[in-house]
């Protein structure tokens, strides 16, 4: 009897990147959940029209390039691109920014360089830090979170959601809906001598834990970056090095001078901080590779993002944090390549 | 005693043992023909000592080796070779010259097959040269010669022999079912080899999903009351059986990436080749069967077999009941490391621990792979036992980066396939890293080819430039001697 011979092994686990990427969309589902309650549901606008632009970009982009689009549109990468870009750009942000950040994203940040798996910086915060240098005013125009209380009711930040996405003037009849995030209320008021203490009693800053708003998200964040490491998407490496390269400088920072330096808590739970630590800075693709190495960059970005946020120009940090980062991963994957069995390192 | 795994990562994999191990060893009858692969799996091949159409016996020497890396053959069958030809074998390349021997229906024996009187009189060289005539060659799935081995870990000063019962693969349990069948066999075969290693101690190292094997095998040493012989349970994990790997788990010690196990001071042989160490002691008898695995979907009634080399692996299917539904793969060993066979008209080697007749039950997740690009989500590395990254690796692979394959370890590579099982853009990553170190060694031929032919040509010009400096310098004293005006002149004068 004759057989057709390949090469072992004969059997694979059968793991695929669709399962690790719609996993990560799945442990996404707490924070979006957060968010459209806190922030109303702009979230979702700009989740659809980015989900829509990347997916044609990444469409135009391999056909373009002469390949077949019908795998890489169903592997899911490009809808993780999507959706973290979503999560960080300001729910009233107009419908064409979203889909510009989207589209630069996936044309610069992904397809310049070969395609899936080949972009040395994340795709989402190429995009993302394209539109906050060029389009400064509405990438930090976020609408006052539902905890901060007051008079504003979800229909009514809804409404303004969706005018916000059609890019209507905002600010004559919502101008007490919108306003600066937390951290950047925090660095203004820092600014203008005011201490740490008096801003968080403002009442309009700081909740329950952490920061308006911002805080339960990064709880929610929190959870499904969890989920993701009991379902071994995720390894501890990335997200434990970002909290710790951010909150051990800020423990002590804070320590010396409470009075103007934010505390561990505050920045584990305001910006963000959660996102990036499971979400944006464990993109394999264009972090660092080795166990060690990942240690490395993941405390790069979350040192890089603590000092923005410390003495930087932008209130949050970790968008440049990461695409540094990005660029230093040759250079730790040079020097972090574990010992071989056998070998002497 | 228990130990737990030291070499890095590894995988619990689905064993698929239950089905061939419920039932004890089959005997074959002798078949009616058989094909013996000059090279039995070690890669290399032994030298024909019979012509076609003499009479052998069984245990009549057929092919002889000074090789150190080929093994010795011995004709299992009375009866008279009928061809010495290239044939379909479960080797590299798919296909080896085979002494084909037809079988005259007779069990004569041949006359060289005496029991060893005292094997307890021979000196460990003795031995060894004793057990190199036998042909023993490793039966764990190498067929790497026993006698090497031994002389080596001599040499080295080796003090442990490590007995390798750990049977990792899924499907294999040729090894489980020895143990249990044979305890005492292979205890005797290993006090035998640890003399020939110059060893003073010996460890049997058994994966802890084989409760029935590591109770027979700690019956059988309690009965040789040794205190310098003892059984460790060492997880099942795979490639727990990998010599290296087992060796760091039960010694705690790394082999060297460019040395021998000796060099940790340890002698790794698996535990069939001890039982047919004991065979050879009590019988005289030469490496003539062996027990197989004969498994997968694709057969009827699973088993284990004992039967003699050189048996085509259809007959060793027939008598494991036949095919079953649609057979896709042939595989010599199991479903990670195991050999795509293209025939079953290849024979039994030493080598062969396994025939996996594979349907779509069995290999369908690589059939149906569909390759993505790396996306380094370093899966691989989570499990590479070398301590690779396979993820650069595949990179550099793809670039043929000859340097950064060299620095990363693409030599170091032991083909478990772990990284192929994980890779979630399903990548043939273990094919891949095969492929790159055909061309880093044909790269680096090829570059010492050309350096020395460099070498020849610049010591060749150097020579010339030699002999004509020489041959210059020759004629310009003739002729500096000439134009003197001293005595030639004078000469001319008197």
């Amino acid at each position: 009897m004759r057989f057709d011979t390949s090469p072992a092994p004969h059997v694979i686990a059968g793991y695929t990147v669709p399962r690790v990427m719609f996993q990560v969309l799945f442990a996404l589902l707490p924070a979006g959940i957060a968010h459209v309650v806190l922030f109303g549901p702009g979230l979702l606008l700009q989740l659809s029209v980015a989900s829509v632009t990347a997916l044609l970009a990444e469409a135009a982009a391999l056909r373009w390039r002469g390949r077949d689009a019908a795998p890489a549109l169903r592997d899911g990468s490009v809808l993780v691109t999507a959706s973290l870009l979503a999560f960080s750009i300001p729910p009233l942000l107009p419908w064409w920014l979203g889909a510009l950040g989207t589209a630069l994203a996936v044309l610069l940040g992904k397809h310049v360089f070969g395609g899936l798996g080949q972009n040395p910086f994340n795709p989402a915060m190429v995009g993302y830090a394209i539109l906050l240098v060029s389009f400064p005013a509405e990438m930090t125009r976020w609408p006052v979170p539902m905890d901060v209380g007051g008079t504003h009711t979800w229909p009514e930040l809804a409404r303004m959601s969706f005018a916000g996405f059609y890019g209507a003037d905002l600010t004559e009849r919502w101008d007490g809906y919108t306003g600066a995030t937390a951290l950047d209320s925090i660095r203004n008021g820092l600014g203008m001598r005011y201490t740490l203490p008096e801003l968080l009693g403002r009442g309009d800053i700081a909740g329950a834990f952490g920061v308006r708003g911002f805080a339960w998200i990064n709880l929610a964040a929190l959870a499904g970056g969890l989920y993701l490491m009991t379902r071994r998407i995720v390894r501890w490496h990335i997200p434990l090095a970002v909290l710790g390269g951010l909150l051990v400088p800020s423990f002590i920072a804070h320590g010396l001078d409470s009075g103007i330096a934010l505390g561990p808590t505050l920045q584990a739970f305001s910006g963000a901080t959660m996102l990036t630590a499971f979400f944006i800075a464990t993109d394999p693709v264009s972090a660092a590779t080795s166990d060690r190495g990942r240690l490395w960059y993941g405390a790069g970005i979350g040192l890089i993002a603590w000092i923005i946020r410390t003495w930087g120009g932008y209130p949050d940090g970790f968008a440049f944090a990461v695409l540094l980062m990005n660029l230093a991963v040759p250079f730790i994957d040079r020097y972090t390549v574990p010992r071989i069995y056998g070998r002497q390192p | 005693m228990a130990a737990r795994s030291t070499f890095p990562a590894g995988l619990v994999l689905d064993a698929h043992k239950q089905q061939a191990c419920g039932t004890p060893i089959v005997d074959l009858p002798l078949p009616r023909q058989v094909a013996l692969a000059l090279d039995q799996g070690s890669g290399y091949g032994a030298e024909p000592v019979v012509a076609v159409g003499a009479a052998v016996a069984m245990g009549t020497l057929v092919a002889r080796t000074d090789y150190p890396f080929a093994s010795a053959l011995h004709s299992p069958l009375a009866g008279t070779v009928v061809a010495i030809e290239t044939r379909a074998a479960a080797v590299e390349g798919g296909r080896s010259v085979c002494i084909v021997i037809e079988s005259n229906g007779s069990d004569r024996i041949d006359d060289s097959i005496r029991p060893v009187a005292d094997p307890d009189s021979l000196s460990p060289e003795q031995l060894t040269q004793r057990l190199r005539d036998a042909g023993i060659a490793g039966l764990g799935g190498a067929g790497f010669p026993t006698a090497t081995k031994l002389a080596s870990a001599r040499d080295r000063g080796a003090q442990t022999l490590l007995l390798n019962g750990a049977e990792c693969e899924p499907w294999i349990c040729c090894d489980d079912a020895l143990m249990r069948s044979a305890a005492d066999d292979v205890v005797r075969g290993a006090l035998i080899l640890r003399r020939a290693a110059g060893a003073v101690r010996c460890v049997i190292a058994i994966e802890d999903d084989k409760p029935a094997a590591i109770a027979a095998m700690t019956g059988a040493i309690e009965r040789q009351r040794d205190a310098a012989l003892k059984v460790v349970v060492v997880p099942a994990v795979y490639p727990q059986g990998a010599e290296r790997q087992l060796i760091t788990t039960v010694t705690g010690v790394e082999v060297p990436a460019d040395g021998l196990p000796a060099d940790a001071g340890v002698i790794c042989q698996n535990v069939a080749t001890a039982a047919a160490v004991a065979r050879w002691a009590t019988r005289g008898e030469p490496i003539l069967s062996r027990v197989v695995t004969v498994t997968g979907s694709g057969v009827a009634h699973p088993c284990n077999i004992r039967a003699p080399i050189g048996t085509a692996l259809a007959t060793l299917v027939a008598a494991a009941g036949g095919y079953r539904g649609t057979p896709l793969r042939l595989i010599a060993g199991g479903n990670m490391t195991g050999r795509a066979l293209a025939s079953d008209e290849a024979g039994l080697t030493k080598a062969m621990n396994c025939v996996l007749v594979a349907t779509r039950d069995d290999i369908g997740s690589r059939l149906g792979a569909v390759e993505l690009p790396c996306i380094r989500c370093g899966d691989c590395s989570n499990v590479c036992p070398a301590g690779l990254l396979p993820q650069q690796l595949y990179r550099a692979a793809l670039a043929d980066a000859h340097d950064a394959l060299r620095q990363l370890g693409v030599r170091d590579c032991i083909d478990c396939g772990l990284c192929d099982y994980v890779c979630p853009s399903q990548i043939p990553l273990t094919d891949r890293f095969r492929d790159a170190r055909r061309r880093l060694n044909a790269a680096e031929a090829t570059a010492q080819k050309a350096a020395d032919a460099r070498e020849r040509h610049e010591l060749r010009t150097r020579r010339l430039q030699e002999t004509a400096t020489a041959e210059q310098q020759a004629f310009e004293s003739v002729r500096n001697r000439a134009r003197q005006p001293g005595d030639d002149a004078a000469g001319g004068k008197s």
